[in-house]
This record gives C-alpha cells, structure tokens and sequence, in this order.
C-alpha cells in the first residue's frame, strides 16, 4: 500500500559487488496457510519489498451463488472460511432474511449464539496453534489445539451431522433441533475449556522464544488499521475497541454480558494479535455460560418456505467473524436468484497491509506476521 | 516359494521371503506425504495427522515439506486451473515409486465448484491417481481407510513388471495456464474423455 521501496539503498560493503534477491514464497510452502503465494525482495535477511499474490484457490463462489436460488448457496458459504462455517451461515442468513422478513424463533437465535462461539473457540485455538508452529514450536501447541477443536466439532457433529462444513442455518432460524442431550455435552465441554486455556496460557504467554520473537515485530499503527479497513482481532490489537457484536447488537447479543478485549498500548504487534485471541476465548465461555443458561425449549424454525421471490431491494448483512467482519451484500431483483451476490471476506481485507508490516522485518518474521494476520484462503480468493 | 515349505520353515524358527514382498511390506509402511494443503480438505488431512487419528500408527506421519523427500501426493482439495501447474510440477518433482490420493470431491471431480469457469474437473486428468477418496471433506477415519488401501495396493506390486519401476521416469508434462484455460486440457496418457454413449456407433455409420 503505502510504503515500498522501488528506490531502495543497498548497503555497499568495501569491495563486494551486493544485490537484491527476489524469492517467491509458495503458493506450495508450508507456512502459507494455503496456497498463497508471496514475492519477496530481500536485501541479506531484511524484507525490503513484498507483493502477495492470490487467486490459486478462486472457486467462483460469487458467481456461482449468482446462478442458483438464494437457499441454494448455503452449504457454498462453508466453505468460503472453512473453519468457521457456522458464522459464515449466519452472515448469510441475516442479509438474506433483510430481503425476506421473517420472524426467528427465541431458540433459533441462542442456537445461533451457541454455534458461533463455539466455532470462535475453534478458530482461535487452532490459530494459536499454527502461529505457534510458525514459530517453530513443531508440533505440541497444535497438537493440544487439535485435541480440543476436536471435542467441538463432536458437538458440531451431532447437531448438523459433519464435522466442518456444517450448512446448518436456514433463513428463518436453524435447519434442525439439537439432539437430547446436547446442551449438557456442551456444557460440559464449556466448563473444561478454561481449564485448557490456563495450561496453554501458562505454556505459551510467558514463553521466553515466543515473547522475543513476536513482540515488535509486524507492528499495525491505529491510524493505518482504521484506514485500511482492518477488522476483528487484528484491529483490536491496534488499540481500536470495535466489535461488531457490541456495535450492530445482531441477533441477541444485546442481552448477555462480555467485555471486548483490546490492546492498550499502541504497537500492534504480533503479539498483541496473539493476547487479543488468547482473551477472546475466556470472553467466548462466558457468552456461551450465559446463552446455555438462557436456553429455553420452543420451535427452531420460523415460517419461512425453502423457494423466495424477494422484492428489488438490497440488504448488507454483517457478524463478528472470528476472523472480522464477514459482510454479505445481495441485490435482489425480484427473481429466485441474486442478482448480484458479494462476500465481503475479512482475511483478505486485513491481508492488504501484509506489505506494510513487512517492510523493514526478518524473512523469518514474515512469516510470523502471516500468520498472526489469521487467513484462510476459500475466503481470501473466494 | 511353496506355501507349505514356508510355513514348515517357520515352525522350526526360519523365516522367508523374497525381495519383493520384503521391499513392498517396506514401503507401505512408510510412506511419506507431502506437506501440501490446497482448501478445506487439508484440515481434515491435519486433523488425521493429529492426536486423536493419528496417522502415525500406519507409519505415514513424517509429512515433508519438499517434493524432493516425498513419496505420496495427497491432493486435498479443489484444484483451479490458476494451480493445476504447480501441482503437476509438484508431482514431478517427487521421486518414483510415487502414489497420489485424490483426497474429496473437489480434487475428484471439482466437486460442488465444478460449474465454475476456474475450477479442473479433476486431477486425475494430468497425474496418475492410485486412490479416490469421496466425501467433502472426507471423515479422518476415511482418511486412514485410503491410505490402507493404498498400502493394499502397493503389497500387489511387483518389482519387475510394475511400469512405475520400469519405465522409468514417466512424462507428465506440465500444463499452460493460459488466463482463461490450461493448455493442453488433460494428459492422454494419463486419462481421456469417456466415451459418448449417445454418439452413433461409427461401424455401422460406414457399413
Ligand atoms: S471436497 Fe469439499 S471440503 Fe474438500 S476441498 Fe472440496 S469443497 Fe472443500
């Protein structure tokens, strides 16, 4: 964006002839979360220049939701943050039911709370996970990781019935009730999480390497973030108190009680990126304590059919993804088909300040300050 | 050798076999994948590498991050046509005997995305592909059950006779992504289009 260097000084040694390397990272490298590619400049070991490159996971998705019934392309929106599925549908639905207005039911909308938490949880963990793997730290922080998503996505299982993509939000409320029992299972695995988190806290925020290696490193100015676009935890690392729960009060979030951690100071480092999920997750159990407190029993679907003819209009639709604010934009044109159909994905809105936290970093730490950008790439390419 | 030779051998504690089976029992079980996720399905294929499925117990956790070291493919996810270079480049950079595992629909057939203008109808149209593997995302239990049957496969081999051994290094070139398309469009050694069942019958055209 801003900063690049096209008219880059290198550094003469007495008689040494010096030049620029270009490297292309990816889109086959394993700390690119994907396939993604960057071409970087490096000058020895400092990024003088970055590009990214994206597209090699461009699956038609917008267009694709263009030519089928609005319905039709929920099970498309799992797949565009595919760890997140739940808040993904849950963007979706709340554009489309602005076209269609229906009422959704008591229990529909804690469900949806529920849901979405848990898949916060999920994210952030595994998250953590790979940064730290990025770090270095190969193996056991992502394997702890993995051991508790795995205990959510049983949850996930045995409410939708699949572990990831779960396409389990309708227009109207929610596809089908929970199994008996499921609240309790859930409940039980809320109240072992924080548990978990004090042990991955107690291995992983003091820890020496991970303090010297994230700490002003890929520093995100308040100024830059806000101007950027930059949502969800990588904002909040800037300084910026702004969450799309407290501002928009979607769905039910008004009624339950939860602070939104932000970074204090004004560095913006990775590892506030990192603190800010490590706290998002205490935040996510006491929503979840509360809205499975607050459950009551009632229907889960409103009266809505599977087939709308939605009048012209437009609708926005926004959540607090775990990852920022995921946006849907439809315009309806009195048809069973969007006219047009826009994601607005927060990995790839909060990746275009890579260049900028770059500059002037390790090659080393570029991956580091990848990583602690959190993306995935079915929402980066869409 | 003969079946009852063998076992009488292994009552009086000698035990036999040949080259073949010992370098197949060898390799089956310990495969190395490459460490190479495309979309959704690769979190399922970590997923299987971690505590709870543990890969390691079929001997095919070392995941290597370079082609070089490598000796199975799991292709987990869509391929677009903007990566379907990378990926048979990729392939070819593996040493043989080299296995592939179309892992979920997407790699199969381009699964859900398969109208779309950018999605390759499968990757099985430029590498040869031992195992497909349905489902979108496969469970890690269906993850597990590939890689059996592929080490199934890979105890059938025969060192002698297989063309992976052969052969020799076998040509796959490396498609062109043109923009729009990849040029050529498949690799006809590897796969060609089925046949038309509502095509006319061409003999009896002539005749
Ligand atoms: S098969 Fe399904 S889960 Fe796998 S890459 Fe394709 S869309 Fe994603």
């Amino acid at each position: 964006m801003t900063a690049a260097a096209p008219n880059y000084e290198l550094i003469q040694q007495d008689d040494l002839e010096t030049s620029l390397l270009e490297v292309s990272m990816g889109p086959h490298h394993p700390s690119t979360h994907g396939v993604f590619r960057m071409d970087v400049k490096l000058d020895g070991e400092t990024v003088v220049d970055l590009k990214p490159v994206f597209g090699y996971l461009h699956r038609n998705h917008e267009k694709l939701a263009e030519s089928m019934s609005y319905l039709a392309s929920m099970p498309f929106t799992d797949r565009l943050d595919y760890f997140n599925s739940m808040t993904n549908n849950w963007a979706y639905a709340l554009a489309a039911e602005q076209l269609i207005e229906i009422e959704i039911p008591e229990r529909a909308e804690y469900l949806r709370v529920i849901m979405s938490e848990l898949t916060r949880l999920v994210n952030h963990v595994s998250l953590v996970g790979f940064f730290v793997n990025d770090l270095g730290a190969l193996g056991t922080p992502l394997l702890y990781a993995f051991r508790e998503r795995e205990k959510i996505l049983d949850l996930f299982e045995q409410a939708s019935g699949a572990r990831m993509m779960c396409n389990y939000f309708r227009f109207g409320g929610l596809r089908c009730d929970v199994p008996e029992g499921w609240l309790d299972r859930t409940r039980e695995v809320v109240d072992r999480f924080p548990k978990f988190l004090d042990e991955y806290e107690k291995l992983l925020c003091e820890n020496e390497i991970i303090l010297s290696r994230t700490q002003d490193v890929g520093n995100l100015s308040k100024e830059l973030a806000i101007s950027a676009g930059i949502t969800g935890p990588m904002l909040r690392a800037s300084g910026v108190n702004y969450d799309i729960r407290k501002v928009d009060n979607y769905g039910i979030y008004d009624r339950f009680k939860f602070r939104v951690p932000y970074s204090k100071g004004e560095v913006g480092d990775c590892y506030d990126r990192f603190m800010v999920r490590m706290l998002e997750m205490r935040e996510s159990i006491e929503i979840l304590k509360q809205a499975l407190d607050g459950i009551e029993s009632g229907p889960i679907m409103g009266n809505a059919g599977k087939v709308f003819k939605p009048a012209k209009a437009e609708a926005y639709g926004r959540v607090e993804a775990p990852k920022g604010e995921l946006g849907f934009y439809l315009v309806a044109d009195g048809t069973t088909q969007p006219y047009r159909y826009r994601v607005r994905p927060p990995s790839f809105i909060n990746l275009t300040v890579l260049q900028d936290m770059c500059i002037g970093q390790q090659v080393a730490d570029a991956v580091i300050i990848l990583g602690s950008i959190d993306i995935v790439l079915g929402e980066v390419d869409r | 050798m003969d079946e009852g030779l063998k076992s009488e051998l292994q009552k009086a504690g000698i035990f036999t076999t040949t080259l073949n089976d010992l370098y197949n029992w060898g390799r089956g079980n310990s495969l190395w994948p490459l460490q190479f996720g495309l979309a959704c399905c690769a979190i399922e294929m970590i997923a299987t590498s971690m505590s709870r499925y543990d890969l390691a117990r079929f001997g095919a956790e070392v995941f290597r991050p370079s082609p070089r070291q490598a000796d199975l493919m799991i292709v987990s996810g869509t391929v677009t046509k903007k990566m379907a270079p990378q990926v048979v480049r990729l392939f070819k950079q593996m040493p043989s005997p080299k296995y592939v595992i179309a892992m979920g629909a997407c790699a199969i057939s381009g699964g859900p995305f398969k109208q779309g203008y950018n999605v390759l109808k499968g990757i099985d149209r430029y590498i040869p592909v031992d195992v497909h593997l349905p489902g979108g995302p496969p469970r890690p239990e269906a993850v597990l059950q590939s890689l059996n049957y592929l080490q199934e496969k890979i105890r059938t081999q025969d060192i002698k006779s297989d063309p992976a051994f052969i052969e020799g290094r076998r040509q796959y070139p490396v498609p062109e992504f043109t923009g729009t398309d990849l040029e050529p469009p498949y690799n006809p050694d590897v796969w060609q289009p089925p046949a038309n069942p509502n095509a006319p019958a061409e003999e009896e055209a002539t005749a």
